[in-house]
C-alpha cells in the first residue's frame, strides 16, 4: 500500500484521543501506594526576619509524618540553581526552605507530609511563626534608588546585574538626525498560568538507592542534572519523569525549590511524596514573565531613515534568580533592531531585586519585550514625521537579498522576506479603504485605529555557544523486530503536538505508516539525552535530531537491503517503504523486512552491527528567524473605553511547515497571550509587596470571549540552518500581537493627542485618556 | 477528622456507597476516591472549569461542591462519553479541529460543551464563546475549541 507523503500536511493529533477521555497521566494522576502529601507554608510577608518557627502542634496532630523548616534542613540541600552567565551577576543563596528571613509573599518556609492531602494543609495551620516585618520594596525604579530598603542586606544596593550589547556611534547618529524620538515604555509583570499547575511526586528506592522525580516540567534532563547538584545525589541514580504536561509557557523551563525539596523529602523519609501546586501558590511562587521598564531613543532622518536607537532598561529580577532570570535582558537586547536595518543599537539593562517573586521565561521571554519597543517605535516615528507606519517600515525593512543578515546586535539573521509577509497581510485586511474609513469614521466621531507590527523573532534555542546549558538536542530512530518504529527525542512536549510531527518526519521517511512510529519523551531512563522543550525549538532542534537519525537508519537499512538483494546500494531505489532494485521492480524487501534481518543479522553485511537504530544530536549552527505582519484594526468606545477589535490579520513565516494544523494552533494561542498582556493581563503587587493578583479572579486571563475572530495566512521562507528548513512558532504569536493591537489603540486615539498607553489598555485608563489626552 | 458520612452516589452509570469527609470536595471524590482522574483541577475556586462535571444532567464545578451534596444525584465525568463504538461527537471534534494542545482544559471543556449544545443545539459563534465563559483553556486561543462545538453541534444534530 502506497505511503501518502505527511510532511506538510494536516495530521490529526495522536495524542489527542487519551486527551479527550480524560485517560491520560498528568502529575496529579499518578496512582501511587503508600503515597504522602506534602503541603508547604508560605510568607504572608513580603520581606520578614523569621524569629522562630513552632511546628510542636502540627507534629502532633495526627496523621502528620513530620514538618520540616529551613532551620531543619540547614545545608543538606543546595541552592536553586540560576544558569546564566554574567560576570556582574549577584547571586544570592536561593534555599529550598526560608532560612532566617523570608523576601516574597509566598516563599516557602515549611512543609508538613502527611497521609492525605487535607491533613497537611491542617497541619500548616497549626505551625507557628514568629516573623518580625523588615521593610519591604516592591516597585523596580524605586528598588534601584540609593537608599531603598534591601532584598539582600549583604549587598549595598539592589543592582543584581549588568549588561549590554550593540554596536555604532549613538553621539554621531544623534547629531545626523533630524528628529529624535523618545519614548518610556513597561511591560508589565505577567502570570504564565498553565492550566495545570506545578506538581511533583518524589519515590526515594532504598534497596536500589534511586531518586525518581516525575515534574510537570519542560526540561526533564535538565532537571536531572540540576537535581543531582542541589542534592549532593548521583545524577545517573536519578530519574526524573515529566508525565503528561499541561502547559508550561516557559514557567516549566525552570528548577523550583519544590523539586529539590520533594526529592530531599522523599529521600529522607525513604517514601514516595507528592505535591501539587494551588493555584494561589502558583500565583505566588511560580516564575512571572516580563517585568520590564525602560526607555527608547531613536534618531531619524526627515525621510524616515532610521540612523541609530538605544534602549537603556531595567529588569525586575524578583527576590532570587530562576534558571534564567539574568538571561531574558539579552534577548531582549539582541532583538531590538526588530526586522530594520538600523547601523547604530545600543542596549543597556540593569536587573534590580525586589520583594516579589523571580521573573523569568515566560512565552516570548525578552522578545517581546524588544518587538514591542521596536514596533511601537515605529509608529511613533511615523507620526513625528507624519509618515504613514507602512511607508516607513518599508523603508527600513532587511531586503530578501540582505541574507544572511548582520545586524547590530550580533546576530546574524538566517533568512527573511519581510515585505512579502506585509503585503499579503495589507492585501488581507485592505488597508487602502480601511485608512479611508478610519477619516470618515472620525468625521462622525467615531474612532478606529489601524496598528502594525511587522515582527521577527529569534528560535530554535540555539547555538550551545549561545546558551547557558547547550543548545542541542538528541534524537534516536529505532526500528525493531517486527518493522515497528521507536522514536526517542530529548524534547519534552507539553501541547506543542510533537508525537504526531515528529512522527510525520520518520513515516516520510522510512515509508511506515505513522501508526507503526510511536515518539517516546520526558523520561531521562528511556531518552538518553536531551535538553528539553522551550524557545520555539521543539521542531526545529528535536525534529532536526529526529529527521538526521531517520537518515541514518534508512542508510543503515539501504545496506542491509543492498546485501539481502545482493546488489550495490547504488542499484537500489526506495520508495514506499520498500526498496527494489533498478528495472526489476519485482526483487525488492520491505523496510519491515530489513529491520527483521537487521535483528536476525545473518544477512548483514560483514562487519555491520545488528540491529537498526541510530541517534543524532544536533547542534544548531545558528538561530532561526520567524517572521510575520499582524494587523489589528480597533474601534474604541470614548464614552466607556471599551476597545473592540474589528478586525485581526496575521501573516507567520516559519519556514517549513511540517503540520499546518498544529502552526495554526500554535499561532492562535500565542495570539491569545499576546492579545492578553495588551488588554488584559496584570501582576500587580502593592507598594508593601502584597500581591493582588493572587487568584484568577483578580487576574484576567483570555476567555473565549474575549477573542476576536482571527484571520490567518503564512508565506514560507526556509531556515538554511537546518535541513528540513523549519524556523519554530511556539512564541511567533505571543511575539508578534501584543505592539499590532497597542498600535491600533494609540492610532484610534491619535485624535485625542494620545500617542502612547501602557499596557495592559484597560477601559479605564482608555477612558481618561479620552477625557484628557495623553496623561 | 474521623467523622464521615455515607453517601450514595452514581456515577457514570454506577452506584456507589462511600464514606466519606464531609469537607471533601467533589472532585477529589471523584479523582481520588473512585479514581477517575479524567476531571482536572486548575484553580480550585470554580473560575477555571477544569473539573466541569455533569450533576443531576446539568454541568457542574466540582471543586466548588462537596461530595456529600452529591448525595443521592447522578454524576457524569469525562470518562462516561467514549463508548465502545467510539469517541462521542464532541470529543471526534475536538480531535477532529485541534481543540486541544496541552489537553489539561479539555475534559471540562468537553463537558462544558455538553451542557451548552443541551440547551442550544445550534449555537452561534457568539453563543459558543459566551457559553464557555467559566471554561479556560491557556494554549488554544479557543479558536479551533469554537470549531469543534460547532462541528460537534451538526454531528449531534445529524446524529439525532
Ligand atoms: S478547578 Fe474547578 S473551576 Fe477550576
Ligand atoms: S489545551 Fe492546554 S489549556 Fe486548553
Amino acid at each position: 500500500m502506497p505511503v501518502s507523503k505527511l510532511v506538510g500536511t494536516k495530521v490529526k493529533r495522536r495524542e489527542d484521543p487519551r486527551l479527550v477521555q480524560g485517560l491520560s497521566h498528568y502529575v496529579d494522576d499518578l496512582r501511587m501506594a503508600d503515597v504522602m502529601h506534602a503541603a508547604i507554608l508560605r510568607s504572608p510577608h513580603a520581606h520578614a526576619h523569621i524569629n522562630g518557627i513552632n511546628t510542636d502542634a502540627a507534629q502532633a496532630l495526627p496523621g502528620v509524618v513530620t514538618v520540616v523548616t529551613g532551620a531543619d534542613i540547614g545545608d543538606s540541600v543546595g541552592s536553586v540553581p540560576c544558569a546564566a552567565a554574567n560576570p556582574t551577576l549577584r547571586t544570592p543563596p536561593h534555599p529550598v526552605l526560608a532560612q532566617g528571613e523570608v523576601r516574597y509573599v509566598g516563599e516557602p518556609v515549611a512543609v508538613a507530609v502527611a497521609g492525605d492531602s487535607y491533613t497537611a494543609r491542617d497541619a500548616l495551620d497549626l505551625i507557628e511563626v514568629d516573623y518580625e516585618p523588615l521593610p519591604a520594596v516592591s516597585d523596580l525604579e524605586k528598588a534601584l534608588e540609593p537608599g531603598s530598603p534591601l532584598v539582600h542586606s549583604q549587598w549595598d544596593s539592589n543592582q543584581a546585574f549588568t549588561f549590554e550589547c550593540g554596536t555604532g556611534d549613538m553621539d554621531k547618529a544623534r547629531a545626523e538626525a533630524d528628529v529624535i524620538v523618545r519614548q518610556k515604555f513597561i511591560h508589565q509583570r505577567l502570570a504564565p498560568i498553565p492550566v495545570e499547575t506545578r506538581g511533583v511526586v518524589a519515590r526515594y528506592f532504598p534497596g536500589e538507592d534511586e531518586l525518581t522525580v516525575w515534574s510537570s516540567t519542560q526540561i526533564p534532563h535538565l532537571l536531572r542534572a540540576m537535581l543531582a547538584l542541589v542534592l549532593g545525589f548521583p545524577e545517573h541514580r536519578i530519574r526524573v519523569i515529566a508525565p503528561e504536561v499541561g502547559g508550561g509557557f516557559g514557567c516549566k523551563l525552570n528548577v523550583y525549590r519544590e523539586e529539590a525539596l520533594l526529592a530531599h523529602l522523599a529521600m529522607k523519609l525513604k517514601a514516595t511524596v507528592k505535591w501539587i501546586e494551588g493555584r494561589r501558590e502558583n500565583m505566588q511562587a511560580t516564575i512571572h514573565g516580563r517585568g520590564q521598564v525602560g526607555t527608547v531613543e531613536a534618531a531619524v532622518k526627515k525621510d524616515g531613515t532610521i540612523l541609530g536607537v538605544t534602549y537603556d532598561s531595567l529588569l525586575d529580577t524578583g527576590a532570587y534568580h530562576q534558571l534564567l532570570t539574568p538571561g531574558m535582558p539579552p534577548l531582549t537586547g539582541l532583538m531590538i533592531s526588530g526586522s530594520y536595518k538600523i547601523p547604530t543599537l545600543k542596549f543597556t539593562s540593569t536587573g534590580g531585586f525586589t520583594n516579589k517573586v523571580a521573573t523569568d521565561a515566560y512565552r516570548g521571554a525578552g522578545r517581546p519585550e524588544a518587538t514591542l519597543v521596536i514596533e511601537r517605535t515605529m509608529d511613533l516615528i511615523a507620526r513625528e514625521l507624519d509618515m504613514d507606519p507602512v511607508e516607513l517600515r518599508r523603508k527600513n525593512f532587511a531586503q530578501p537579498s540582505d541574507f544572511p543578515l548582520s545586524v547590530a546586535t550580533g546576530l546574524a539573521y538566517d533568512s527573511g522576506n519581510y515585505q512579502a509577509a506585509l503585503d499579503k497581510a495589507l492585501e488581507m485586511v485592505g488597508y487602502q479603504d480601511l485608512r479611508a474609513e478610519q477619516k470618515r469614521l472620525r468625521e462622525e466621531g467615531r474612532y478606529m485605529g489601524i496598528g502594525f507590527s511587522t515582527y521577527v523573532e529569534i528560535c530554535a534555542m540555539g547555538p550551545s555557544a549561545a546558551l547557558p546549558a547547550g543548545g542541542w538536542e538528541s534524537g534516536t530512530v529505532r526500528m525493531d523486530f517486527t518493522g515497528k518504529a521507536t522514536v526517542l527525542t530529548g524534547v519534552s512536549p507539553h501541547g506543542q503536538g510533537e508525537e504526531t510531527t515528529f512522527a510525520q518526519i520518520v513515516s516520510d521517511d522510512l515509508g511506515v505508516p505513522i501508526e507503526d512510529v510511536a515518539v517516546l519523551h520526558g523520561d531521562t531512563a528511556v531518552v538518553p539525552n536531551g535538553i528539553g522543550t522551550f524557545g520555539s525549538r521543539g521542531i526545529s532542534v528535536g525534529g532536526t535530531a529526529v529527521y538526521m537519525a531517520t537518515q541514518k537508519v534508512r542508510e543503515k537499512a539501504e545496506a542491509i537491503a543492498a546485501n539481502v538483494l545482493e546488489c550495490s546500494t547504488d542499484d537500489l531505489e526506495f520508495e514506499d517503504g520498500k526498496f527494489t532494485v533498478k528495472g526489476v521492480p519485482d526483487k525488492g524487501i520491505t523496510i519491515q523486512e530489513v529491520a527483521l534481518q537487521a535483528h536476525v543479522a545473518t544477512k548483514l553485511p560483514a562487519g555491520m552491527e545488528p540491529g537498526l537504530q541510530a541517534t543524532s544530536v544536533f547542534e544548531p549552527s545558528n538561530f532561526t528567524f520567524p517572521f510575520g505582519t499582524h494587523i489589528c484594526v480597533v474601534e474604541v468606545d470614548t464614552h466607556s473605553g471599551e476597545i473592540e477589535i474589528k478586525k485581526y490579520v496575521a501573516v507567520d513565516d516559519c519556514g517549513k511547515v511540517i503540520n499546518p494544523m498544529i502552526v495554526d494552533g500554535q499561532v492562535q494561542g500565542g495570539i491569545a497571550q499576546g492579545l492578553g498582556q495588551a488588554l488584559l493581563e496584570e501582576v500587580v503587587y502593592d507598594e508593601d509587596g502584597q500581591l493582588v493578583t493572587g487568584s484568577l479572579m483578580d487576574y484576567a486571563v483570555a476567555r473565549a470571549e474575549d477573542l476576536p475572530p482571527l484571520e490567518f495566512a503564512r508565506t514560507e521562507t526556509p531556515s538554511p540552518v537546518n535541513p528540513m528548513g523549519v524556523k519554530g512558532v511556539g512564541e511567533a504569536g505571543t511575539i508578534g500581537s501584543t505592539p499590532s493591537i497597542v498600535n491600533a489603540v494609540v492610532d484610534a486615539l491619535a485624535p485625542f493627542g494620545v500617542t502612547h498607553i501602557d499596557m495592559p489598555l484597560k477601559p479605564e485608563k482608555i477612558w481618561r485618556l479620552c477625557q484628557g489626552g495623553n496623561k | 477528622m474521623s467523622n464521615t458520612t455515607t453517601i450514595q452516589v452514581r456515577v457514570n452509570g454506577v452506584s456507589r456507597t462511600d464514606e466519606v469527609q464531609p469537607r471533601l470536595l467533589l472532585v477529589h471524590y471523584l479523582r481520588d476516591v473512585l479514581g477517575l482522574t479524567g476531571t482536572h483541577i486548575g484553580c480550585e475556586t470554580s473560575l477555571c472549569g477544569a473539573c466541569t462535571v455533569m450533576v443531576d444532567g446539568a454541568a457542574a464545578k466540582s471543586c466548588t461542591l462537596l461530595a456529600v451534596q452529591a448525595d443521592g444525584c447522578e454524576v457524569e465525568t469525562i470518562e462516561s462519553l467514549a463508548t465502545e463504538d467510539g469517541l462521542h461527537p464532541i470529543q471526534e471534534a475536538f480531535w477532529d479541529c485541534h481543540g486541544l494542545q496541552c489537553g489539561f482544559c479539555t475534559p471540562g471543556m468537553i463537558m462544558a460543551t455538553r451542557q451548552l449544545l443541551q440547551e442550544n443545539p445550534s449555537p452561534s459563534e457568539e453563543e459558543i464563546r459566551r457559553g464557555l465563559e467559566g471554561n479556560i483553556c491557556r494554549c488554544t486561543g479557543y479558536k479551533h475549541i469554537v470549531d469543534a462545538v460547532q462541528q460537534a453541534a451538526e454531528q449531534m444534530k445529524a446524529g439525532t
